[in-house]
């Protein structure tokens, strides 16, 4: 058995089942993540939420499942089918595939590369796709609409997205998941994540990671005042739920990326515990739960003050942060707390 | 046949056939797609020679960026596929005479390609054994390449410099909008507020 392990088809075997477990979980977070954030929004509306189907309405998500695998797939007269189809499809999957290199403990993830977080942003980076494919194969005005603003917002918001991971990568001095979050364990517990050199970006990143997974108050491409529901006016049934369950994967994934990149990944929060992937998914649904309460009390914003707000404001603030940094980390300032390969962390 | 081996035949393939049907297929969003699909493989090309930083790259630059805008382009056009076909076959055979007059120079070119003993050393071994390849690329992009590297960049500034002066043109009589104006406005400067008397109007 030991020595099957070593072969390619040991070694292929080893690696499905590890995709398949990620899968599992990704999933598995996918159908919970919707229910909490059903839940938050309704608490802040004063009402139940999902409260029928199981206790507490826990199988409230399997419901929708169900209903929409089991509805009849509509094809538009006139849209372009294979890449009707792809673009749930690519969606999904892209969004799964970012998982790739994301670890929630010490060395707990499919594959421990050197450029893991350069890959991140590139396959975040494709997701477009998904939306732009989506709203042009169907063949239809909102649609279309909605899919070239999407894509035009998702563009400026990751600009900002890959200068504060510069300015990250600048203080690290490596874009390794695990080299990030080792070089924030420092003697100053809570103090030493990058959350407090990096404080203003870490709102930046917040409010970015919103715009660029399309989620309120900036989810302009399914603006359904104006525009229906944007790229997803034509889908049903399983290609919607694809579209949706990959957004929601996109939404976690931040989640995570915030977790990793400011808030010191698997690491214990108080001296003494030890770390673990609790204390990694923990705050990821911190995060995701800031998630669902910026969606349930913010007013959606206008499409002139989204693209405003990214190219005049963001993109100028990070830009000069990365200098900042640059300059802080040459020179080792406070205690080599931008330097953090300079000080053996 | 090895799994290296495997990827590799499977990687080119997926170029050559990705660039085939960007230039065959009727329809240039298909024609788009394809491209991205011949992007990717040479980026999976990239991986297999350990060169993970130039991989990542070019899907962050090419498939990330610049093929969106080409969708952009070619979704706004109204293109008349017919008339796009019958003219293809027009200038098939000029393409055609173009490709072989390549494939000649190519062939005669290295034909005759001799390298001298030791040059493929050379170039393998540029980057030190310890660093792994970002570092490398790093150390030889701005020490070595310093000069070149940011002439490089001033093209590119000169270019986009060039562009934006060839389109921008001033309008008046457009609507602007002026955040901070809109921000400074308070009831007692933006509204008047007048008292009616019942029955009698303004």
């Amino acid at each position: 058995m030991e020595e099957f392990l070593t072969t390619p088809a040991g070694i292929a075997l080893i690696l499905v089942a590890q995709g398949l477990l990620m899968a599992i979980f990704l999933l598995l977070s996918a159908y919970f993540l919707i229910y909490a954030d059903r839940k938050v929004w309704a608490a802040v509306q004063m009402r139940r939420g999902p409260n029928v189907v199981g206790a507490w309405g826990i199988l409230q998500s399997g419901a929708d499942m169900l209903k929409l695998v089991f509805k009849e797939i509509i094809v538009p007269a006139g849209s372009d089918k294979a890449v009707f189809f792809l673009a749930p499809l690519a969606s999904f999957f892209l969004a799964i595939a970012a998982w790739a290199v994301v670890p929630l403990n010490e060395g707990w993830e499919l594959s421990n590369i050197n450029v893991a977080i350069l890959y991140v942003f590139a396959v975040s980076s494709l997701e477009v796709y998904g939306v732009i494919m989506g709203g042009w194969a169907s063949n239809s005005k909102y649609p279309f609409l909605g899919s070239l603003r999407s894509a035009a917002q998702m563009i400026s918001y990751e600009v900002s997205i890959g200068l504060i991971i510069i300015g990250v990568i600048l203080s690290t001095g490596s874009m390794n998941f695990g080299d990030i979050v080792r070089a924030q364990d420092g003697d100053y517990g809570i103090f030493s994540w990058y959350w407090l050199p990096h404080f203003p970006m870490v709102f930046l990143f917040f409010i970015s990671a919103l715009a660029e997974t399309n989620r309120p108050p900036f989810d302009l491409p399914e603006a359904e005042s104006e525009l229906v529901a944007g790229f997803q006016v034509e889908y049903s049934s399983t290609p919607f739920l694809l579209f949706m369950a990959g957004e929601l994967i996109a939404v976690w994934l931040m989640c995570a990326l915030t977790a990793l990149l400011f808030f010191g990944g698997w690491l214990s929060p108080i001296p003494g515990l030890p770390d673990g992937p609790v204390w990694m998914i923990g705050k990821m649904a911190f995060f995701f739960f800031i998630f669902a309460m910026v969606k349930a009390i913010t007013p959606r914003y206008r499409y002139d003050q989204l693209m405003r707000l990214g190219w005049k404001v963001f993109l100028p603030m990070s830009l000069a942060w990365v200098v900042i940094v640059a300059f802080l980390a040459k020179f080792e300032a406070f205690g080599g707390a931008y330097a953090r390969w300079a000080i053996g962390g | 046949m090895s799994v290296l081996s495997f990827t590799f035949y499977l990687f080119s393939i997926c170029v050559i056939v990705g660039g085939l049907f960007t230039v065959i297929s009727r329809n240039p969003v298909h024609s788009v797609l394809w491209l991205i699909l011949s992007f990717l493989s040479s980026a999976g090309l990239f991986v297999l020679l350990g060169a993970e930083f130039v991989a990542i790259l070019l899907v962050i630059v090419y498939v990330g960026a610049v093929s969106v805008l080409f969708l952009f382009v070619v979704m706004m056009l109204d293109v008349d596929f017919a008339q796009l076909k019958a003219e293809m076959a027009r200038y098939l055979p000029l393409g055609l005479l173009i490709g072989v007059v390549l494939l000649m120079q190519l062939g005669m070119a290295f034909g005759n390609w001799t390298a001298s003993e030791g040059a493929e050393a050379a170039r393998a071994a540029i980057a030190p054994a310890d660093t792994h390849n970002t570092a490398a690329l790093g150390l030889l992009i701005y020490d070595r390449y310093f000069l070149l590297f940011q002439l490089a960049g001033l093209i590119l500034l000169v270019a986009m410099v060039g562009a934006i002066v060839l389109t921008l043109r001033h309008r008046k009589h457009v609507k602007r909008q002026d955040v901070l104006a809109q921000m400074y406005r308070d009831p007692a400067t933006a509204m008047e507020l007048k008292d009616v008397k019942p029955g009698q109007g303004l």
